[in-house]
């Protein structure tokens, strides 16, 4: 059949089984959207306020779901408002594909009207780009598009098509989904009997999650390893709704704002079994002290984390769950009181050492009594920031893909159109967790939430300073809270009813408890304005490039 | 640090070269050279870069360019188990005086001469890096009024070829997508 390629970009999306678009209509993609609003009933478009918005609407989507999600955008600045989204998913691996129109092929080169390169912008950000040359090539590169943004370690594809392409026809050939790519394995026999080795000869050994036990769904297998060989379980930021923190071995989350207990385990361990983790900065502080007496095994889909932050002492190249799978044909395993009774030293201690804050109403008090009132399965979303570590270090999650956060690139504004793309994707009422300054960046994707009546219950902790870069200039700036005490007066619940979502002000915790209460009633979005200390800090903190021996359990303030 | 050489077979199509490059510089390190050039499979082109730096900044240019969907192989090209080779065109300043040893110079190092006028003279010189280097050095005391280097092409030594194919293997018609 002759279409378009507007035609062909639209059947092309249905048939792999796209259900949301989110996307903003501009010049070089009026033919994109004459074909949005022909299919009206087929596929389902959300406008947001802004591309960035909506890019993170599709990313919290993808998150929520494990779908790929779908974004498209005009050129010029469509495209540029996307950058930072495209970079977010990236960092997080999470699968993207992002359409842009693009001005007419004979006039690229031409600082048209809304002409940008955004091709050559995000090298660096995508897992794979096409430019769109011949409408002959559109049906395949989108298949193929979905092909890489899903298969092995997921992340971003972007597809540029010049609005000629769009126009032209050609010969369409529908065909049913692509099926993702296999994940090849590199790992050998022999490297499994080394593992085999290492774990029946370890005395400590922990088990580190990262988000690619989430990618993979070896959480059944993590579960059993851990009772195999005794090990507690510990999280990066990215895997810590890997398995359910109800689990008994479960240490919650390690690294720089990591619960004590986690950290600790890794720094005692004589074994760590990481599981799709890339060792990032904040998880790992001071690369040579990490897990220092410990071998390491690491088991990626991606063979570029091997050796990249953390040399390890045995590589496993492939998929989680198969790895995993082939250690539990194998490993007999052995109970270990003596480690059990070390980590249950290090939970103690922690638990005498938990974080005490000011206020009529603290952070934890607000997480506590949002776990008990929401069912299990809600996504839980988070912005960046001091609310960020709260929530990660407090909130229990039992489920995977309920915690969705911006991990990698820590993009404030991210959690306004995550959580409507979250909400849209499992149909549940989401939580959003904010803060004052990372709301304000994003917030008039409110208007998108009242819009499409989105459940949204958003909780903005409000301290009135950018908390965690002034916590930063605390420590290593002498209290110089350069631009960081902000002290706006911005009235969120003002700001909420403005927007048409419900918005409560709670400066006690039975003030929220209510405000909580209408939240759960509500249709659409509810703006929660929670008033918090200033000088309530995250802890406790492994200041950067430091080890656990440096650890700040508690600060003066 | 030291010096290595890394040959690809990639997609010839737009964006390729500068999606390359970029992953380098991205990745902080640096390029000494970088040569392209088409295959006899018109849809292939072959490079092969030159980095400087550690084992460690070798493994991952190389696990990093593996990951791009454009890169068909990537391989570091061993010097012992390749042949290399590196053009430079030297335009040098002459006179009467020292023109006749600067031909015996290229004579010695069996180069050419290409250009020839009053005034200068254009050599060609092709080889290893290191006979390039020795005979710019050579040619500065007479004033190198410009030259042009090619960076460095190389081939796997023997029959095996960079895409994993050798002699017995070269009538199979299409180069499969697999990665090496």
């Amino acid at each position: 059949m002759e279409m378009t390629g507007a035609q062909i970009l639209m059947e092309t999306l249905l048939e792999q089984g796209t259900d949301v678009i989110f996307g903003y209509p501009g010049g070089t993609v009026l033919d994109l959207y004459e074909q949005i609003y022909q299919n009206e009933g087929r596929i389902r478009h959300v406008l947001p306020s802004h591309e960035q918005g909506g890019i993170h609407a599709a990313d919290g989507y993808a998150r929520a779901t494990g779908k790929t999600g779908v974004v498209l955008a005009t050129s010029g600045p469509g495209a540029t408002n996307l950058v930072t989204g495209i970079a977010t998913a990236y960092l997080d691996s999470i699968p993207l594909v992002i359409i842009t129109g693009n001005v007419p092929t004979d006039l690229i080169g031409q600082d048209n009207f809304q002409e940008v390169d955004v091709f050559s912008l995000t090298y660096g950000i995508v897992k794979h780009s096409y430019r769109v040359a011949r409408v002959e090539e559109l049906a395949d590169d989108i298949r193929e598009a979905y092909a890489l943004a899903g298969s092995g370690r997921p992340g971003p594809v972007l597809i540029d098509i010049p609005k000629d392409v769009q126009q032209k026809k050609t010969k369409f050939t529908p065909r049913p989904p692509v099926e993702l790519w296999p994940v090849s394995s590199e790992y050998t026999a022999d490297e499994i009997k080394q593992a085999m080795k290492l774990m029946e000869k370890s005395k400590r050994p922990v088990i580190y999650c990262g988000g690619g036990v989430i990618t993979a769904g070896a959480d059944k297998e993590v579960m059993e390893l851990s009772k195999r060989l005794d090990a507690p379980i510990c999280y990066s930021l990215m895997g810590l709704d890997a398995v359910a923190a109800s689990f008994p071995a479960s240490l919650g989350m390690s690294g720089m704002h990591g619960r004590y207990a986690s950290t600790k385990a890794i720094a005692e361990c004589d074994l760590l079994i990481a599981v799709g983790a890339r060792f990032s900065d904040r998880a790992v502080g001071n690369k040579q002290k990490y897990a220092e007496k410990a071998n390491i095994i690491h088991i990626d889909i991606d063979p570029a984390e091997i050796d990249k932050n953390v040399t390890v002492d045995l590589p496993l190249i492939g998929d989680a769950k198969d790895i995993l799978g082939k250690f539990l044909e194998a490993v007999k395993g052995s109970k270990k009181p003596d480690w059990q009774a070390a980590i249950a030293e290090m939970r103690a201690f922690e638990a005498s050492h938990e974080t005490q804050y000011n206020g009529g109403l603290t952070p934890f008090q607000i997480i506590d009594m949002v776990s008990e009132k929401m069912p299990k399965d809600t996504p839980i979303v988070t912005d960046v920031g001091q609310h960020q570590m709260w929530v990660a270090q407090r909130y229990p999650f039992e489920q995977q893909r309920t915690f969705l956060t911006s991990g990698g690139l820590g993009t404030m504004g991210f959690g306004m159109g995550a959580s409507n793309g979250a909400c849209i994707g499992t149909g549940k009422r989401t939580v959003l967790f904010t803060g004052d300054g990372s709301f304000a960046m994003n917030f008039a994707e409110l208007g998108t939430a009242v819009t499409e009546g989105l459940p949204v219950i958003v909780i903005v902790m409000n301290n009135r300073v950018l908390g965690m870069v002034r916590q930063l200039q605390d420590f290593f700036s002498s209290a110089h809270y350069s631009q960081t005490t902000t002290h706006r007066k911005t009235d969120f619940v003002a700001f909420a009813k403005a927007m048409g979502a419900e918005g409560y002000l709670a400066e006690t915790p039975e003030e929220f408890a209510q405000a909580m209460d209408q939240a759960c009633q509500a249709n659409g979005p509810v703006v929660i304005e929670c008033t918090i200390d200033e000088n309530d800090f995250v802890y406790p903190m492994v200041p950067t490039n430091k080890s656990i021996d440096e650890i700040i359990l508690q600060g003066g303030r | 640090m030291k010096k290595y050489m890394i040959g690809l077979l990639v997609n010839n199509k737009y964006g390729v070269l500068t999606r390359i490059a970029s992953l380098i510089a991205r990745r902080g390190y640096n390029i000494d050279t970088l040569t392209v050039g088409e295959t006899v499979d018109s849809s292939i082109s072959r490079m092969t870069i030159m980095i400087t730096g550690t084992e460690h900044d070798r493994d991952q240019v190389i696990k990093q360019l593996r990951k791009l969907h454009d890169v068909h192989f990537v391989k570091e090209m061993v010097r012992d188990a390749s042949v290399c080779r590196e053009l430079v065109l030297i335009k040098v300043a002459t006179n009467k005086n020292t023109r006749q040893e600067i031909i015996d110079a290229v004579n010695v190092f069996r180069n050419k001469i290409i250009d020839y006028n009053a005034e200068s003279m254009t050599i060609e010189v092709t080889g290893e890096t290191t006979k390039l280097d020795a005979f710019i050095d050579l040619m500065k005391p007479y004033g190198i009024l410009e030259m042009g280097r090619t960076g460095v092409v190389s081939l796997k030594r023997g029959q095996e070829c960079l895409d994993g194919t050798n002699l017995k293997e070269l009538k199979k018609p299409k180069r499969s997508r697999k990665k090496a």
